[in-house]
């Protein structure tokens, strides 16, 4: 029996039927710039403004308060650097965690050749930042706390109620969290949690790549990254990808229509799948929460080390077999490049080498689980002898 | 745009007997490089004047790139009367790009007799001519940085770019050799040094996916395609070695792994060679670099082929290699870090010393016979275009 298994839905899904119908209509009759004058114009305006009422209706916020963006990584850039670069008469103090994305990273490491200073959080071997460090960490002149929602590499929710109930207790200080692993798979609620600012990213919710939206709580006034004709606010300069931006509210409409149910279904999966790797397969490591935690352990992503086999040789032996998975580190026999995130998990050299991230989206299907786990039984089991030594 | 270029040919002026061979070798191999820019070549002594249309940087960039030549000019054609050639330097040394403040010289060649004036008038001139009609160009006579050469036949021609071309000789003046390509620095630049001694190479590749990755044969092709614009294109042979590696892994020990796999390859390699009228295996080993490629371990792989193999890195230091391979432009792509034999079949402490008495008693447990078979079935072959 073959079957084609994707579990790699934290690196990018397929596109959704219905986003792609009404994206191609934006190719064909729908193309107009938003910006012209003529009804062209106008109807391309009503999608963009479509997809904007959407997103903000899925988070619950104003429609004012959605900026349409390149994807993750500029939501990300334009957050941070706008929000620093702004406000940076308070104070020139920013935190973030260990594990975040390397957009936010960077960006970070960015801002501290241009003078800021930025406390990177500890995670403990679950991949999560105690809120008591946090708290340490917090100063008078913090002026920005970026903390991801849920990992992408072991799919830890961080305490993000926590961390905004502490930055609450200040004036001044800003919370931007990274949402692109966590749009459509927590319940989320930008009001409660006290966030100024949220990413999320078109293609990791069945939607185009390319295409992203950053959440600005009204009042934030952050500098746009790029300069031009003020489009978006004047934050983001540049024609509207029509295109995207209707996909990804199109998405986003989808994504939430069954919400609650596809949360549950994910993490009956992914519950499924770890259980019986544990069950099937000997010297199996998880990383990051337990599975069974709802509270900490986000519903699709798994991430485990298979110890003594190299993480990139099991993702191509389960390409073989059509498993699509990925590695929490990339082989090379000259040099690894190590995941940042196992290694501040305080993850061994040889854990490292051997971890494996399965991400599961709402279309995944229990026969699918089932297949993979026989699969990996298999496959490890050659690999092993061929390993043995 | 039509252009004329005249191209010059060292080595092959040599070759007394098979001078003709060597030449229309050459002609046709700018042609395949050239393609549909190509329009007609005229012959003449120890030179081949080549008419083309299209960009000429682009012509000169394909023709600097084909063995056997040694430069190549771009041509101004022009008629025969004193003022066209006059006109026809003016407008070599303003192509000729920044002149201000260089020195030069008329050269002229009168086979055309029927000319009224003689080569050191007409070098004269059209000196005068330039001299007249630019500003800051002197002359200097014994040592000018830009040469203008003028050529009375039954027509003018007057040049004074010239470009590098590679050497060596044409592809296909000395039979077809294999060449053991891996995704790293030393090989394909071993495969451009025995392609300048005018051979046909086909490249051999070793794929072990699942234990390497779709993108390291990727890499292969691309290297192929980069050597392949010295030669208009390659064949390239991808071998799906899994089957042998596990073979090996399996039934000998691990330190000889590393030596086993290489004498796997050149058995495979030349059998690949018999059926396609190969002459010879290339291979990118320099003496020392790693385990594999002590004399120890050298003299163990030799020892399985008949056909000779090539080694024409030898003697290069690493840095030597790198800089080759940068100049041929191979090395960009080299460094990618998709491995092509991933760390499973690398042993910790490979022979470096491996007697071949040992090697073959080690051996004689497995059938290579059938391991070969395996992996002549485990063959795709495509043919790779340059750009």
């Amino acid at each position: 029996m073959f079957m084609e298994v994707y579990l790699d839905n934290s690196a990018t899904t397929f596109v959704n039927e219905r986003v792609i119908e009404l994206m191609n209509r934006t190719f064909t009759e729908l193309y107009g710039n938003p910006s012209s004058l003529h009804r062209k114009g106008i109807e391309a305006e009503k999608l963009v403004k479509d997809a904007r009422c959407k997103l903000a209706e899925s988070l619950s916020v104003s429609p004012a308060e959605i900026i349409f963006t390149s994807g993750g990584t500029e939501s990300n850039n334009l957050a941070i650097k706008g929000c620093a670069r702004s406000y940076m008469r308070w104070g020139k103090h920013l935190i973030t965690s260990k594990v975040e994305h390397p957009s936010v990273l960077n960006t970070c490491k960015h801002l501290e050749e241009e003078g800021f200073d930025v406390t990177y959080l500890d995670v403990d071997e679950r991949g999560i930042v105690d809120v008591k460090d946090f708290i340490e960490a917090f100063k008078k002149d913090t002026i920005l706390v970026s903390v991801m929602y849920i990992n992408n590499e072991v799919g830890s929710i961080q305490p993000v109620q926590q961390i905004s109930r502490t930055i609450a207790s200040k004036e001044r200080c800003f919370f931007h969290v990274d949402g692109v692993q966590a749009f459509g798979k927590l319940l989320i609620n930008l009001k409660r949690d006290g966030i100024h600012m949220f990413s999320l990213s078109g293609h990791k919710i069945n939607g185009p790549k390319g295409v992203g939206a950053l959440y600005i709580k009204n009042g934030v006034k952050l500098k746009p990254l790029f300069g031009g004709g003020e489009q978006e606010k004047g934050l983001r300069s540049g024609t509207e990808n029509v295109s995207g931006i209707a996909g990804l509210g199109k998405a986003v409409e989808v994504c939430i229509e069954n919400m609650n149910a596809e949360i549950e279904h994910m993490r009956k999966l992914k519950i499924k799948l770890y259980r019986g790797i544990m069950a099937e397969i000997p010297d199996v490591k998880l990383n990051g929460p337990d599975p069974e935690d709802s509270k900490t352990s986000a519903p699709h992503i798994l991430n485990l080390s298979f110890l003594g086999i190299k993480g990139e040789v099991l993702v191509h032996c389960l390409e073989e077999h059509g498993i699509y998975v990925s590695t929490g580190s990339a082989c090379s026999s000259r040099k690894t490049i190590q995941s940042h995130v196992l290694k501040a998990m305080g993850l061994k050299q040889d854990e490292l080498e051997c971890a494996i991230r399965f991400s599961l989206s709402p279309y995944n299907k229990e026969e699918e689980i089932d297949y993979t786990i026989s699969k990996l039984k298999k496959v490890v089991k050659e690999l092993k002898q061929i390993m043995r030594r | 745009m039509k252009g004329l270029y005249l191209i010059r040919y060292g080595e092959i002026s040599l070759k007394g007997e098979n001078r003709p061979f060597f030449k229309k070798t050459l002609i046709n191999n700018i042609k395949k490089v050239l393609r549909d820019r190509f329009l007609q070549v005229f012959k003449t002594h120890g030179r081949v004047f080549i008419e083309a249309e299209g960009d000429e940087d682009d012509i000169l960039k394909d023709l600097s790139r084909v063995f056997g030549i040694v430069s190549i000019s771009p041509v101004v054609e022009t008629g025969l009367t004193l003022e066209e050639l006059q006109k026809a330097g003016l407008k070599a040394i303003k192509d000729y790009g920044t002149y201000e403040g260089k020195t030069f010289k008329v050269e002229t060649r009168r086979p055309n007799k029927s000319f009224p004036y003689t080569s050191p008038e007409i070098s004269r001139l059209v000196g005068a001519h330039i001299l007249k009609n630019t500003r800051n160009l002197t002359v200097d006579i014994n040592n000018p940085d830009i040469l203008i050469n003028v050529e009375v036949r039954e027509k003018g021609y007057v040049y004074c770019k010239m470009i590098d071309g590679p050497r060596g000789l044409p592809i296909g003046v000395s039979g077809k050799a294999f060449l053991m390509l891996s995704g790293g620095i030393d090989s394909p630049v071993a495969g451009w040094m025995v392609m300048k001694r005018g051979v046909e190479i086909e490249c051999v590749y070793y794929h072990s996916f699942p234990f390497t990755s779709d993108r390291a044969r990727e890499k292969v092709r691309d290297l192929c395609k980069i050597l392949a614009s010295y030669c208009n294109e390659i064949i390239l042979h991808t071998v799906h070695f899994t089957d042998v590696l596990k073979e090996l892994q399996k039934k000998t020990p691990e330190s000889y792994l590393t030596i086993l796999m290489r004498r796997m390859m050149v058995r495979i390699t030349e059998k690949i060679a018999e059926t396609r009228k190969g002459m010879g295996i290339i291979t990118g080993e320099s003496i020392g670099q790693v385990a594999s490629q002590t004399l120890y371990s050298l003299n163990a792989t030799n020892s399985v082929a008949d056909l000779p193999i090539f080694r024409p890195l030898i003697g290069f230091d690493k840095e030597e290699i790198i800089q080759k391979a940068i100049q041929i432009g191979t090395y960009d792509v080299s460094i990618r870090p998709y491995e092509d034999c991933c760390t499973v079949f690398v042993p910790r402490h490979p022979k470096t010393r491996p007697i071949l008495e040992r090697v073959e008693a080690v051996e004689s447990g497995l059938d290579i016979d059938r391991l070969t078979t395996i992996a002549l079935k485990n063959i795709e072959t495509e043919k790779i275009m340059s750009n």
